[in-house]
C-alpha cells in the first residue's frame, strides 16, 4: 500500500514538472481543462444541493488536479464535492470508517485486492446500471472485470500507471554505442556491454521498504513469458509458485539481478537502496545506466538537473518470451454508500469527458479507450498512452496488487522479501519459489 | 445543601472507601486525619469522574479490548483460543522478531545507562560542562522519525552519502591505500588473452619467451579510475633478445565499435599496472607500465612464461561494513537509539551525582582511596537508586522501540522488533488484528514488572 502511494504522487509531481518541461503553459491547460467539463454538461443529472465525500489518498499536485476534476463535476451537475485525504494506508484509514458505519459517497482504493476485500464482506455499493453502461463503452473487459466480485461490478479504473518501460541515460548509451534493448538476451548483452565499457548497467532498487521494484520486474518478466492466461491464473493463486513457468522466469532475472557486477553498490547496496535513490543516482550522479521505474518515476528525475526526454528517455520493457508485456498499476474508484450523487460521480469518473479534464492537467494516464492519446499534453504520457493502446486485451494489472496485501503489498514480507532474497542468493531459484509457495498460501488462507 | 451531607461525612467517606473506585486515598488517609476534613465521598467521587471515565474509555476499555480481541481469529468472528500467542513464536519473521527484541532488551538500556553515566561523571567536574550536557542532550529535541531519517542517511551504503562508511574507508585507506583499477577485469568468454583468476589476479592464456610481445587487453574500467591525462594505448615495442614488451590498456572504443584485443584509436593506457612474468608459481621478472600501457620486462631467462597482472591492480576498492545488511542492522539502530536517549540518562544520572553527599567522597579520599575506588565504591552504590530507575525507564521505553526500527530497518525483517511486528501484522498488511493484539498483550505483560517496580519504588520513596 505504502510503495502504491509513492507511485501515485510521484507520478503527479512528475505531472506537473513534465508540463513545464515540455514547455506547455500551465495556465492555458488548467483553463482547457475547466471548459472541457462544461460543454458535457447536459448529460448529466441535476443534483444541486447534493452533498458528496470523495475518499483518495493523493496529496500536493495530485489532489490538486483531482479536484479540478471534481470541479469539472460540479459545474455539471450542481452538486457539492468534498475531498478527504485517505493517507498513505487506505484501508486504514477507511477500515474504522466502515466499521463505523460513516464511509464516504465514493472512495479511490489504490488496488484491486482492497476491492475485493470490502466486496466479501458487503460493505461496497453495486454500480447502477446507467454507470455498468458507460465502463462497457470505454474500458475492455478485462478492468470491467477486474472492478468486479462475484459477477457484480463495483468499481471504476479512474487511473493508471504504467509499469512495462525501463530509463536510461543516453549518455552512457552513446558512449558505449549501446542500443535500447528490445528483448531480454538484448537487455543482458547491452548490460555486459555497459559493463565492459567502464559503466554501471543498472541501479536496482532492492531495499525492503521498495521491493516492490523487484515484483514489478517479475511481473514484466512473467507476463512476456507465460502469458497472460498463466499470468491471470497465478494472480489469483490458482498456480502454485513452484510451477515451472516461475523457475523460468527468475532464472531469468536472475541473469540480471544475479550479477552483482551489474547493480550499482553491487549486491550489498542494491539491497540497501530506495526506489528514489535509485533514479535520482542513475541521472543525478550518474551512477548507472538504466533504472527501473514506471511513468511515475519522471517525478523523481525532475528532482534532479537531469531533463526528461533529453537526460532520461525511456525504452519499453524487453521482451522475454514471445508476449510483449504491458504492466498497469492503478486506482479504483467504488461507492461505498447508497445515493444518486455517488453514482453519478462514479458515471462521470468512467465518461471519457472527466478523463479529457485529467489529461489536459498531466501526470495522469487513463485506461479509458475513449481517452484519445491527443489528450495528453506532455509528450511521455502520450507516448506511453500509445502503448496503452496498442497493448490492447494483453495488457495487465500489476499483480503484487491483486494480491492480498500481506503477500503483495508490504514490506518485509511474501513477494517483496521473497524477490529481494533472490537478488541475495541468485542461485537458489528452488528455494525462493518455495518461500514464494509457503507465503502465498498462507496470505491466501 | 453543603453542610447537611458533611456532618454525615464520616461513615460515608469509609463505606464509599471501601467499596468504590479510589480505595487507596480514602482507606489510607482517615487513618491519619480523621477529623472530618476529608470532602464527603460522593462528592470526591463527582470530581474524579470525569478522569476516571476519560481514563476508563481511553486507557482501560481499550486494554480489555485488546485481551478479548488476541482470542479471535483475523476476522473476529472465530474464537481462535491460544493460537495467537504460540504464533508469536512461530514462523521464522516473529523468531527474528522475539530474538531482536531480546537484544534490545538485554543491551541497549544498559549501554545508555553505563554511557550516560560515564558522561555524568567525566563532565561533573569540567569546565564548560554545561555545553557539553546540552550538546549530548540535544537529539532529545529530535522526533524519533527524523531521528531515524538521519541515521539512515548515516548508514547509507554508499561511502559517498553515508558518513558511517565514509569514515570506515577514510581510515580503511590510510592503511591500505586503493588499488589502480578497482572492478576492472578482462572480457569475458573463452578464446580471450587473458582470463580472471579466482582471487582477483589476471592469467595470460598463452605464453610469452624473451624476444616476445603480449597484448593484455583490459575491460570494465570506471572512468573515475582511468588517469587524468590519458595517454592514447601504443602497440608494444619491439623486444630485444632477452625481454618481453606488451601493452596493458583499456579495451573499449568510445562509442563502441573498434577491434577487440588490439589497441585502437580512442582507447588509452593503463599506466602503473605490474606485471608479472611466471614460471609455476614463481616470479621470475616484472615489469611496471608506463603512460601508454606498454611496459619492457628486461633480462628475462630463455623460457616460457605466463604473465599475471597481480590482484592487487584490480581489488575492489573497500565499501565500508553493511550497516544495514542481516547481521549489523539491529546494532547499527540501538546505535542510534543511544544517539538519542544517552542525553537523557546523563542528565537524570548528574542530577543524582549531586545530590551526593561530597563528604562521603573526601572521607574515602581521605582515606587513600584512588580516584577509580572512590568510583567504584563509593559513587556508584550511592547512585545506584538513580542508576535503576534510568535503566528500569529504559526498558520500559526499549519494549516499544517502533519509529527507529519502523524508519531505519525499512521493512526489513532482519530489524524488526516485537512492537513492529505487532503494527504490521494487525495494520501494516498483515490484516490481522487478532495476531497484532496478541503481541500487544504480550508487550504490556512484558513492560508489567518494570511499571510495578518502578510504582513500587516511587512509594518508597515518599515514605
Amino acid at each position: 500500500m505504502r510503495f502504491n502511494s509513492r507511485r501515485v504522487t510521484s507520478a503527479a509531481v512528475a505531472a506537473g514538472l513534465l508540463m513545464a518541461g515540455a514547455a506547455a503553459c500551465g495556465g492555458d491547460d488548467k483553463k482547457d481543462g475547466g471548459s472541457t467539463g462544461a460543454p458535457s454538461a447536459g448529460n448529466w443529472a441535476k443534483l444541486n444541493g447534493t452533498k458528496i465525500e470523495v475518499a483518495a489518498k493523493w496529496s500536493g499536485p495530485e489532489e490538486k488536479n483531482f479536484r479540478e476534476v471534481l470541479k469539472a463535476f460540479e459545474k455539471a451537475t450542481g452538486a457539492t464535492v468534498t475531498y478527504a485525504s485517505t493517507g498513505e494506508n487506505t484501508d486504514a484509514y477507511l477500515g474504522p470508517r466502515l466499521a463505523a458505519n460513516t464511509p464516504p459517497d465514493v472512495a479511490i482504493l489504490p488496488q484491486p485486492g482492497l476491492l475485493q476485500q470490502y466486496a466479501k464482506k458487503k460493505q461496497l455499493k453495486p454500480l447502477a446500471p446507467d454507470v455498468v453502461a458507460e465502463v462497457d463503452k470505454n474500458y475492455s473487459p478485462y478492468w470491467k472485470q477486474l472492478a468486479s466480485a462475484d459477477g457484480q461490478t463495483y468499481g471504476v479504473l479512474a487511473k493508471a500507471a504504467y509499469k512495462s518501460i525501463l530509463w536510461y541515460r543516453p549518455e552512457a548509451f552513446t558512449e558505449t554505442g549501446v542500443q535500447p534493448p528490445q528483448t531480454w538476451p538484448d537487455l543482458v548483452k547491452a548490460a555486459t556491454t555497459l559493463q565492459e565499457g567502464g559503466q554501471t548497467p543498472i541501479d536496482l532498487a532492492a531495499a525492503s521498504s521498495d521491493s516492490w521494484t523487484l515484483t514489478d520486474w517479475f511481473e514484466n518478466v512473467y507476463l512476456s513469458q507465460a502469458g497472460p492466461d498463466n499470468y491471470d491464473k497465478l494472480a489469483k493463486h490458482e498456480l502454485k509458485w513452484t510451477d515451472p513457468t516461475v523457475g523460468k522466469a527468475l532464472e531469468t532475472l536472475a541473469q540480471i539481478w544475479g550479477k552483482g557486477d551489474f547493480l550499482a553498490g553491487g549486491t550489498a547496496g542494491a539491497t540497501k537502496t530506495k526506489f528514489d535513490g535509485s533514479v535520482t543516482d542513475t541521472f543525478g550522479q550518474k551512477k548507472a545506466a538504466m533504472v527501473y521505474g514506471g511513468d511515475f518515476a519522471a517525478a523523481n528525475i525532475a528532482t534532479t538537473k537531469a531533463k526528461v526526454g533529453t537526460d532520461a528517455k525511456v525504452f519499453a520493457f524487453p521482451k522475454a518470451g514471445d508476449t510483449t508485456p504491458a504492466l498497469l498499476g492503478g486506482d479504483i474508484a467504488v461507492a461505498l454508500k447508497d445515493g444518486k450523487g455517488g453514482q453519478e460521480l462514479m458515471k462521470y469518473l468512467a465518461s471519457p469527458e472527466a478523463g479529457k479534464v485529467w489529461a489536459g492537467l498531466g501526470g495522469y494516464l487513463s485506461p479509458n479507450k475513449n481517452v484519445k492519446p491527443d489528450a495528453y499534453t506532455d509528450p511521455i504520457s502520450k507516448q506511453l498512452a500509445e502503448q496503452i493502446g496498442v497493448a490492447g486485451d494483453a495488457a495487465r494489472y500489476d499483480m503484487s496488487d491483486l494480491q492480498p496485501a500481506a503477500f503483495g503489498g508490504t514490506p518485509g514480507k511474501g513477494m517483496w522479501e521473497a524477490l529481494r532474497g533472490l537478488v541475495l542468493k541468485p542461485t537458489d531459484i528452488k528455494g525462493t519459489q518455495d518461500k514464494l509457495e509457503a507465503e502465498a498460501a498462507k496470505a491466501y488462507k | 445543601m453543603k453542610k447537611a451531607p458533611q456532618d454525615q461525612v464520616p461513615p460515608a467517606a469509609t463505606a464509599g472507601g471501601a467499596a468504590a473506585v479510589g480505595p487507596a486515598r480514602p482507606g489510607r488517609r482517615p487513618r491519619r486525619e480523621r477529623d472530618g476534613l476529608n470532602p464527603p465521598s460522593w462528592l470526591a467521587i463527582g470530581f474524579l469522574l470525569p478522569a476516571l471515565l476519560l481514563l476508563g474509555f481511553l486507557v482501560l476499555y481499550p486494554i480489555v479490548y485488546s485481551v478479548i480481541r488476541s482470542f479471535f481469529d483475523a476476522s473476529g468472528d472465530h474464537f481462535a483460543g491460544l493460537d495467537n500467542y504460540t504464533g508469536v513464536f512461530q514462523g521464522h519473521e516473529n523468531l527474528l522478531a522475539v530474538r531482536n527484541t531480546a537484544i534490545w532488551v538485554v543491551v541497549a538500556p544498559s549501554v545508555v545507562t553505563i554511557i550516560g553515566l560515564l558522561f555524568a561523571v567525566l563532565t561533573e567536574r569540567i569546565r564548560w560542562s554545561t555545553v557539553f550536557k546540552m550538546v549530548v542532550f540535544m537529539p532529545m529535541a529530535i522526533s524519533f522519525l527524523a531521528s531515524g531519517i538521519i541515521f539512515r542517511l548515516v548508514y547509507e551504503q554508499d561511502p559517498d552519502k553515508g558518513v558511517a562508511n565514509a569514515a570506515l574507508v577514510a581510515v580503511h585507506d590510510m592503511f591500505g591505500g586503493g588499488a589502480g583499477y578497482p572492478g576492472a577485469g578482462p572480457r569475458s568468454g573463452a578464446d580471450q588473452p587473458l582470463r580472471a583468476q579466482a582471487d582477483g589476479a589476471v592469467l595470460t592464456t598463452g605464453s610469452f619467451g624473451p624476444g616476445q610481445s603480449a597484448l593484455l587487453p583490459l575491460l570494465k574500467i570506471k572512468p573515475e579510475y582511468l588517469p587524468k591525462k590519458a595517454v592514447p594505448a601504443a602497440r608494444p615495442p619491439a623486444a630485444a633478445p632477452g625481454q618481453v614488451t606488451g601493452a596493458v590498456w583499456f579495451d573499449f572504443t568510445k562509442g563502441g565499435g573498434g577491434t577487440p584485443g588490439a589497441p585502437n584509436a580512442g582507447e588509452v593506457g593503463l599506466p602503473g599496472i605490474t606485471v608479472q612474468a611466471l614460471r609455476g608459481t614463481k616470479v621470475v621478472a616484472t615489469a611496471t607500465t608506463k603512460d601508454d600501457g606498454t611496459f619492457v620486462m628486461k633480462k628475462v631467462p630463455a623460457g616460457s612464461y605466463t604473465l599475471r597482472l597481480p590482484k592487487d591492480s584490480f581489488t575492489a576498492s573497500y565499501g565500508g561494513a553493511e550497516w544495514l545488511g542481516s547481521t549489523l542492522i539491529t546494532p547499527a539502530i540501538i546505535g542510534a537509539y543511544l544517539w538519542v536517549w544517552a542525553g537523557f540518562a546523563m542528565v537524570l544520572i548528574a542530577a543524582g551525582l549531586a545530590a551526593i553527599p561530597r563528604d562521603a567522597l573526601e572521607a574515602a579520599r581521605v582515606d587513600g582511596a584512588t580516584e577509580w575506588q572512590v568510583f567504584r565504591r563509593v559513587t556508584i552504590p550511592l547512585l545506584a537508586p538513580v542508576l535503576v530507575v534510568v535503566l528500569v525507564t529504559l526498558t520500559i521505553n526499549v519494549l516499544k522501540v517502533f519509529d527507529l526500527v519502523f524508519i531505519i530497518g525499512g521493512g526489513d525483517p532482519n530489524a524488526s522488533v516485537l512492537a513492529l511486528q505487532m503494527w504490521t501484522e494487525a495494520f501494516g498488511g498483515g490484516d490481522n488484528e487478532g495476531a497484532g493484539s496478541a503481541i500487544a498483550v504480550l508487550l504490556f505483560l512484558l513492560v508489567m514488572p518494570a511499571m510495578l517496580f518502578n510504582i513500587r519504588r516511587l512509594r518508597q520513596e515518599r515514605k
